[in-house]
């Protein structure tokens, strides 16, 4: 009998090519490579100059996500890039991909998106695998039970050429979730409370693994959101268990097994989850039931709180700095602040069932006079499966912006940005100095709150709009 | 990768916690296609003002800092993103080594590969050097310990393999090339792959 193991465990145990010893790392196997234009350009180039193939360009699929324009194609086939630079970045990983034989789902793709949104949308993204992509919100993927997480471009070059890395083994952290989430309270909120908790550090050097009855309850796209955001606890990646709702969600999807391979499929997967009895380097519990629509007031995510409740008094010089920045002001809530843009999208939350959250607080009201919003979907998938229910004349109608996939307004690099000054509610996954444009100040939020905020001009309850719609 | 054995240089001091790759370099300056040239836009939106003039209040615009190899951050530099544009814009730059209480993995890892000493020091350690802008320092990587202007010594530990590649400058592609047939005979295990050819 084998001593028990963490879900962790298993799958790097099963990854291991040379096992790390005191002086050399372990040579880790990596199932998927995930690439997009921003991270990859310096490895390619690399490979080019030595002389070096893929090893595994069946590994191995890309997209355009980062610098992409969000804005519809012009009638002339022109596309409205920030600029010329960002232009010859797309066009070097067409290149690159066509020259080294990737799979790209580009401009011509049905199938084109944010990366992290398309991996699991294919079934690409599948239980026990390693993933990883030049990029830290590789732990979306966790959320299928998959040891998925984020690297540098000198990796994302030896995966190329080896589809190996060398790793030292992370420790895990278990955030064990007690109790159901209230109603009206979603994902968002749980992560954002979870990160004020444990800090922007509290995973640092360690593999989350979320686990208990409110984890289990989430529905995929949920868990997905949670795991994403696992880097902005630090973590090296997040994992959950996969179980009956990973495989519905699964099955059936273009690159999920078929036939009798899924069954042998789903009997390997359903050997996964952690063994009873199994040890975790460290452990924390956390109370879905206290969990209220949360929000951050300062400049990292763990800045996180209740939007009901006072802003904490800084504790030190950068704090203050955060605030002053925010214009965050201590003992006030967040709830009631004046809000200039509104952000629903990114791979934390922009897939279908995030795109319904906001519709359904939108749908027959209108966004405050003085808020512009955005709604970019995370893939073409989801835009077409959005337009069939017809949730983008919800947000059309309530004078919201609708626009083609891509990262847009999270990460700014596309020309999608906010001004100076302005205060954008958001549900993108970071809330640096500057991350949305220069000096402007990100709250990140639920769909739902972004959504209600949006019709109140001012950070607003979710929970007050969605009341009508339940009774 | 040259090797990397000895850094001497007076340290400039950044104390703000959870300095995140987004101050490092801005993602608006993430299309570019190479690594060179980084340095200019290194800390950016915190070093210029919005007429492109130097920001006399950031710390490393002041004169005692121009030209310091060693940056002592405050602790959980380099959270955030997996760019590796953060430590070459750094070395572009002029940074050669960053003193820590914590580090971001990602960054952490991303610095040692480009030759960046990313090291952590323990928490007293780490207030003094905060407390003690401009003090001259020698690394010394072989010996793992950094030299104090009075001649104490602080040790620090870093991961063997990543210190061995950094001393001898060597190459971790061509490591990882060296174990090709580990790598075959692993992909040849039957039932490896769970699932179909993704292109």
């Amino acid at each position: 009998m084998t001593a028990p193991k963490t879900l962790f465990e298993k799958i790097w145990d099963a990854h291991v090519v040379a096992a790390e010893s005191t002086d050399t790392p372990a040579i880790l196997y990596v199932d998927l490579h995930l690439v997009h234009e921003v991270t990859s350009p310096q490895a390619f180039t690399e490979l080019r100059e030595r002389g070096l193939p893929l090893r595994r360009p069946d590994r191995m699929l890309a997209t355009l996500d980062h610098s992409t324009p969000t804005l519809p194609t012009a009638a002339n086939g022109e596309r409205s890039y920030a600029n010329d630079e960002a232009k010859a970045q797309v066009t070097q990983l067409e290149t690159n991909c066509r020259e080294f034989g990737v799979a790209l789902h580009g401009w011509d793709s049905a199938d084109r998106g944010i990366v992290h949104v398309i991996g699991p949308e294919l079934g690409v993204t599948q239980p026990g695998m390693t993933i990883v992509c030049g990029d830290s919100h590789t732990s979306t993927h966790g959320a299928f039970g998959a040891l998925a997480f984020g690297i540098g471009t000198t990796e994302v070059g030896h995966v190329m050429a080896t589809q190996c890395l060398l790793q030292r083994r992370p420790k895990t952290l278990a955030i064990h979730v007690d109790g159901a989430l209230p109603r009206g309270v979603g994902a968002k909120d749980l992560i954002l409370h979870i990160i004020g908790q444990i800090g922007v550090d509290g995973g640092t050097g360690h593999v989350i693994e979320y686990r208990g009855p409110a984890i289990a309850a989430l529905s995929m796209e949920e868990r997905m959101t949670v795991c994403n955001m696992s880097i902005e606890a630090g973590a090296r990646a997040g994992l959950i268990a996969p179980d009956d709702t990973t495989f519905a969600w699964l099955r059936g999807r273009p690159h999920a097994p078929q036939g009798a391979a899924w069954d042998a499929a789903v009997a390997r997967w359903r050997r996964l989850p952690t063994d009873a009895g199994a040890r975790f380097d460290r452990e924390v519990r956390i109370d879905a039931t206290a969990v209220k629509p949360t929000v951050t007031y300062g400049t990292h995510p763990g800045m996180a709180i209740a939007m009901d409740a006072p802003v904490p008094a800084a504790r030190n010089a950068q704090e203050r700095r955060a605030l002053d920045y925010m214009h965050s002001e201590a003992g006030k809530p967040m709830q009631g602040t004046p809000v200039d843009v509104v952000f629903v999208g990114s791979c934390t939350n922009s897939r279908l069932s995030d795109l319904r959250e906001a519709a359904n607080v939108l749908r027959g009201r209108r966004v405050a006079a003085w808020v512009r919003m955005l709604v970019v979907p995370g893939s073409e998938a989801v835009r077409r499966e959005a337009e069939r229910e017809g949730l983008h004349q919800v947000f059309t109608a309530a004078g919201a912006e609708w626009r083609v996939p891509g990262c847009s307004m999270c990460i700014a690099m596309n020309g999608d940005l906010a001004q100076p000054g302005q205060l954008v509610v958001s549900t993108s996954n970071r809330n640096f100095e500057g991350r949305q444009g220069k000096g402007a100040r990100t709250v990140l939020a639920s769909p739902a709150t972004a959504a209600a905020s949006a019709v109140a001009g001012s950070i607003a309850d979710p929970r007050d709009y969605l009341v009508e719609v339940a009774a | 990768m040259k090797p990397v054995t000895r850094i001497h240089s007076r340290t400039a001091v950044l104390a703000d916690e959870n300095i995140d790759t987004d101050r490092i370099i801005p993602a608006r300056f993430l299309t570019t296609t190479t690594r060179e040239g980084l340095g200019k836009l290194c800390f950016h939106d915190w070093r210029y003002l919005a007429d492109g003039s130097d920001n006399p209040a950031f710390p490393l615009n002041q004169p005692q800092a121009r030209g310091c190899a060693i940056l002592v951050a405050g602790q959980n530099f380099g959270c955030g993103s997996s760019r590796e544009h953060a430590p070459w814009a750094l070395l572009d730059y002029g940074i050669q080594a960053v003193l820590c209480s914590e580090l971001a993995d990602i960054f952490r890892n991303n610095a040692l590969k480009n030759g960046l000493l990313a090291i952590t020091v323990s928490e007293s350690e780490h207030r003094w050097l905060l407390e003690h802008p401009g003090s001259e320092l020698s690394i010394d990587v072989r010996g793992e310990f950094i030299e104090l202007p009075d001649g104490g010594r602080i040790a620090f530990q870093l991961e063997p393999f990543a210190r061995h590649c950094l001393l001898h400058g060597v190459d971790q592609l061509g490591y990882l090339l060296q174990h090709a047939d580990a790598i075959t005979r692993y992909e040849q295990q039957p039932d490896h792959f769970q699932q179909e050819q993704v292109a």
